[in-house]
């Protein structure tokens, strides 16, 4: 008999198994991986797991007993061959064949490579071999100041090693998050004592070498690259699945195939309720988000995916956290919390609130960012006056 | 025996809102619901520890500040992803405009 197959491990994959059985499906449940552990948290790869003294294990997702119970089959460290959608059967590549009546795809985003000398993270066994290079005194030189580059800079500088951050734009974080908050972060790595190259193009990386275009080099005990994920969409597009910046869904997290549907940083979706834009979010919620609507869906619901994207970042004390669509807001309204926290509201010239993003020590702005979320879900357009002064709490604008 | 530890004078708390409490070495939350009942659990997220009191209290449901799980803090269910493990509860009494809560 076949089942539900769902190719990829990580949190799309994970929440699947347990989104099929909570949806009261009763037949069997494949989840393949090619990585031999069952489906873990990867955030903390670059943070938690990183900074723990002895060496850590993936922290599951799913533990085993769970696996048991959901009666889930993980068919783990084996890679997926090919998607034969004549047959509706996923061809494993030990010649193995899951035949599967739907089929969720959630593999992921991989890690865009600068060539053989430059590391990058994307799993477990990763995070185990830059935690063994990690040692006080090591020149550690990251290329690219986005999330994961700046993590790692964070952890390293926690470890006593000696960091540089080589980012091509004119600053960090240039992706998503806006000035004042990507200075806050900038400004706190630099106190750390992380030597921050901003517009700062590369020449060519060797093994122990970078060489940046105005001719210097630094030297480097270890590189790591941190430009960047590409989704992967090989099996989808040998399988001539619909691809367009990913895997590409309907506002159902359905593929161009309609039993076959994707979940997570591999796929594009339709947002129905911000003009019907096409997004790719590479978000550890959206994933768990869209792989819930794929299997509603799959199930015989008709849900739209609307969740209003969420993400966070944790470097040293600072937690950042970003909602919403900043772009689409292009008046910004400063809600001042402290020196070092604050929160941005972004709002439509009609007055609608279309994103916030904040940053503060700990959990500082994490509710008033979450009631940003829920008024953007809303459609609400709240006095940015309101928004502005810090003793007006966020709940009375939600609820009047 | 029970044990009642005064955690908070009630008006400490608004309502539909938390605030942290510590003793003896551990941490706790202390909820006061939309109709003005009192409720305590456990200080930290059962998914990572990160503390509640930070988190937004919707009617009956705390929100993690980090990663946004649910519970319902008048029962400790998990009710939202990633949270799978139910948040530990303990019984509350208001005396005297003091809310105390029973660790035994």
């Amino acid at each position: 008999m076949s089942g539900i197959v769902i190719i990829g491990g990580g949190m799309a994959g994970a929440r699947a198994c347990i989104n099929l059985r909570a949806g009261d499906y009763q037949g069997p449940i494949t989840l393949i991986s090619e990585e031999q552990y069952l489906p873990y948290d990867r955030p903390p790869l670059s943070k938690a797991s990183i900074m723990e003294e002895n060496e850590p294990l993936p922290i599951w997702l799913l533990e085993p007993d769970i696996v048991a119970s959901l009666k889930v089959e993980a068919r783990l460290g084996v890679a997926v061959a090919k998607i034969d959608r004549a047959a509706k059967q996923v061809i494993l590549v030990d010649g193995s064949k899951v035949p599967y009546s739907k089929l969720l795809i959630a593999t992921g985003a991989k890690p865009r490579s600068l060539g053989p000398h430059a590391l990058t993270l994307r799993d477990h066994q990763d995070t185990l071999e830059l935690r063994r290079r990690f040692k006080p005194g090591q020149r550690i030189v990251i290329v690219g100041g986005g999330f994961i580059g700046l993590e790692l800079a964070s952890s390293a500088a926690k470890l006593g090693c000696k960091v540089t951050v080589i980012e091509a734009q004119p600053r960090i974080l240039m992706r998503g998050v806006p000035e004042p908050i990507a200075k806050i972060v900038h400004d706190r790595h630099l106190a750390a004592g992380v030597e921050m190259l901003v517009a700062t193009a590369i020449e060519s990386i060797g093994a122990n070498t970078v060489k940046l275009k105005d001719g210097r080099e630094i030297k480097a005990d270890t590189i790591i690259a941190g430009i960047g994920a590409s989704p992967e969409v090989k099996l989808a597009q040998d399988a001539g699945l619909v691809i367009d910046n990913g895997i590409a869904c309907n506002e159902h997290m359905q593929t161009s195939d309609p039993d076959i549907y994707a979940a997570g940083d591999c796929c594009s979706f339709v947002h129905t309720q911000f003009g019907g834009r096409r997004l790719r979010l590479e978000a550890w919620r959206s994933a768990q988000e869209q792989s819930a609507t794929a299997i509603a869906n799959m199930l015989g619901d008709t849900k739209l995916h609307v969740a209003v994207p969420w993400f966070w970042s944790d470097q040293y004390e600072l937690g950042l956290q970003i909602t919403g669509f900043a772009d689409m807001g292009p008046i910004t309204v400063e809600r001042r919390l402290g020196v070092h926290t604050l929160i941005l509201f972004h709002m439509a010239e009609d007055g609608r609130l279309m994103g916030a993003s904040g940053i503060g020590p700990g959990n500082s702005i994490a509710r008033d960012v979450k009631m940003a979320e829920m008024m953007i879900a809303k459609g609400m357009k709240p006095a940015p006056e309101a928004l502005a002064d810090p003793n007006v709490q966020l709940k009375t604008l939600l609820k009047g | 025996m029970t044990t009642w530890i005064e955690a908070c004078a009630a008006d400490a708390v608004n309502n539909e809102d938390v605030i942290r409490f510590d003793h003896a070495g551990k941490t706790f939350a202390i909820y006061r619901s939309p109709d003005d009942k009192y409720y305590a659990t456990d200080g930290f997220c059962t998914h990572e520890q990160a503390h509640l009191c930070d988190g937004l209290v919707m009617d009956n449901i705390i929100e993690c500040p980090k990663h946004n799980g649910r519970f319902d803090y008048t029962t400790g269910t998990a009710k939202g992803a990633p949270c799978i493990i139910n948040l530990k509860t303990y019984p509350v009494k208001v005396e005297g405009g003091k809310v105390l809560i029973n660790l035994a």
